[in-house]
């Protein structure tokens, strides 16, 4: 055939004959694939991050010695560091701190409670399912944000309706997630705790809750968002102590150093809530494959 | 040796007698899925410590028939007598991953067999009991098979179901895995019945070899080679022809 009289060869090994024309082959060994270009690049990728805050940082700074912007709108970056010195000496950002997180934590437990078991109910049968499921989904809807005026009639102005919005607002994400988790266990592999012999109940608990676990850990982590995104939209409509009650007072006093370091201090919570959960997850789910991406 | 009867009770029929030597025992068995007709008055008795292939087209039944023996399908005529200890080998391993290799070995056994020891042993049978603490996402497909092979003999069953086993693995594993159920099931004297769709793996393996054609036993073959086996002898290619051909497949 052709392909021999053409000279080519398809691939060629250490021990092929002389080759006499090369000109149609490429060199892999030369491949992209394996040039490790960005090699300095990717070992200092992680400064990158820091370069736009950086960036942010530096034009506020210069900005507000420049003039550019006014202290009245956005205090300097040292004064905000100044305020949040102030606050921790006098301990009003300690009180505030921990009046709110005991509020989202104790609102977040009564979410998760309450989701998790109306999930895993209405998750295992099909009568739960019936009860359950279109109502959840019905208030689901609704912004929870819009039923503080409401709480606040029905519940007064100290700390029930702020950790009630809170427990509203964290069931969904974690009934959600839980529902679907324990839906979607493999129904192979439920047939192999029956041919095994495993009772209903063993099923349940050897095979479908510690697979749907992923699930809820994953609406666990949204509630756990969420609960702080309600806490500040309940402290800030009406509070008397917490993080929200100190941003609404300074904003009132137009102390914008003190309004800023309260939404860093937001921030930092969602941080820390997101390597708590992998801290949990990693606890929770050895088994699984991708649980801590790197 | 008693059988559990997994059909309602036939109309008029007495009480099946459940001889001694008997590892399965169908007749009559009708199954249909809406319009299709997948069994269609099956009678099919295998002997205990007998290992049967059963071999059929895809869509010929023979994983409705093995589901129907692992009490996961209901039969909707006929009666179905297996025995009570009885376990499956599925074509996807199928192990529990929240559970270590040694846990999974052990699943739905009773209080005193759950022991460590019993699941190293069986691990140990398939030269997997240094993977007794692997989570089942560490180990490769043929090594997750065999653990659902330890796993199904753990519990000394009476009858061994096992749905194309090694249809997912490479070829090379295929090999070993054959050799290694051959010597499980020489060791271990429980009734088999492989479902296979490779001719040449039934011969390999098993006493007898049913074919299912359009619901019902089409041929049913002794293999009459010594063992163990090899293809090169002209019986079994004698074999094999015959089995292909009543597969609809025509062999030169």
């Amino acid at each position: 055939m052709t392909a021999d009289t053409a000279g080519g060869i398809g691939i060629r090994t250490a021990v092929s004959a002389p080759v006499t024309r090369t000109s149609e082959l490429i060199d892999l060994s030369q491949s992209s694939l394996r040039r490790d270009r960005g090699a300095i690049l990717k070992r200092y990728s992680w400064l990158l991050r820091f370069l736009v805050p950086l960036f942010v940082l530096a034009v506020w700074q210069v900005g507000s010695q420049l003039g550019f912007i006014s202290p009245r709108k956005l205090a300097p970056p040292a004064l905000v560091v100044d305020a949040a010195i102030e606050l921790l000496q006098s301990g009003d950002l300690q009180t505030a701190l921990r009046v709110s997180l005991l509020r989202a934590a104790t609102g977040l437990a009564w979410g998760i409670s309450i989701g998790l078991s109306i999930g895993v109910i209405a998750g295992l049968s099909r009568l739960g399912d019936q009860i359950f499921d279109s109502s959840l989904q019905m208030i689901r809807t609704i912004p929870f944000i819009a039923l503080i005026p409401l709480f606040i009639v029905w519940f007064g102005i100290d700390d029930a309706p702020k950790i009630i919005l809170v427990a509203v607002a964290c069931i969904f994400p974690v009934y959600l997630n839980t529902y679907a988790g324990v839906r979607n266990v493999d129904p192979k592999l439920l047939e192999v705790g029956r041919t095994f012999g495993l009772s209903r109940l063993a099923i349940i608990f050897q095979i479908i809750l510690p697979n749907a676990l992923p699930g809820v850990l994953v609406g666990v982590r949204y509630a756990m968002g969420t609960s702080l995104l309600a806490l500040v939209a309940a402290e800030q409509i009406n509070a008397a102590s917490g993080l929200g009650y100190l941003i609404m007072n300074a904003s009132n006093e137009i102390r914008t150093d003190i309004v800023i370091v309260g939404v860093m201090l937001y921030a930092l919570l969602g941080l820390s809530v997101d390597m708590i959960i992998r801290g949990v997850e990693a606890l929770l789910l050895p088994w699984r494959v991708t649980v801590v991406s790197k | 040796m008693s059988l559990a009867e997994l059909s309602r009770p036939t109309a008029g029929g007495g009480r099946p007698d459940t001889g001694a030597g008997v590892g399965v025992r169908l007749s009559g068995v009708k199954k249909r899925f809406g319009d299709r007709v997948v069994l269609d008055g099956l009678d099919l008795e295998v002997r205990a410590g007998e290992f049967t292939a059963l071999l059929g087209k895809s869509g010929s039944g023979k994983t409705t028939l093995l589901r129907i023996l692992a009490d996961l399908d209901t039969v909707d005529h006929g009666s179905v007598l297996v025995p009570r200890n009885r376990s499956v080998v599925f074509q996807e391993p199928r192990l529990i991953p929240s559970y270590r290799v040694w846990r999974n070995v052990l699943l739905g056994l009773k209080g005193g067999e759950r022991t460590r020891q019993r699941a190293n042993q069986a691990l140990d049978e398939v030269a997997l009991a240094d993977h007794a603490d692997a989570w089942p996402h560490t180990l490769s497909g043929g090594e997750a098979q065999r653990v659902a092979l330890a796993r199904a003999l753990v519990r000394q069953p009476k009858l061994l179901l096992l749905d194309e086993p090694f249809a997912a693995l490479d070829a090379l594993t295929r090999l070993r895995m054959q050799d290694l159920v051959a010597e499980l099931w020489r060791r271990h004297q429980p009734a088999v019945l492989l479902v296979t769709h490779d001719v040449d793996e039934s011969i390999l393996l098993a006493d007898r070899i049913v074919v299912l054609i359009d619901g019902r036993i089409g041929l049913d073959e002794r293999v009459v080679q010594p063992r163990p086996r090899t293809r090169a002898l002209p019986e079994f290619d004698a074999l094999r022809r015959k089995l292909l051909n009543s597969l609809g497949v025509v062999v030169p």
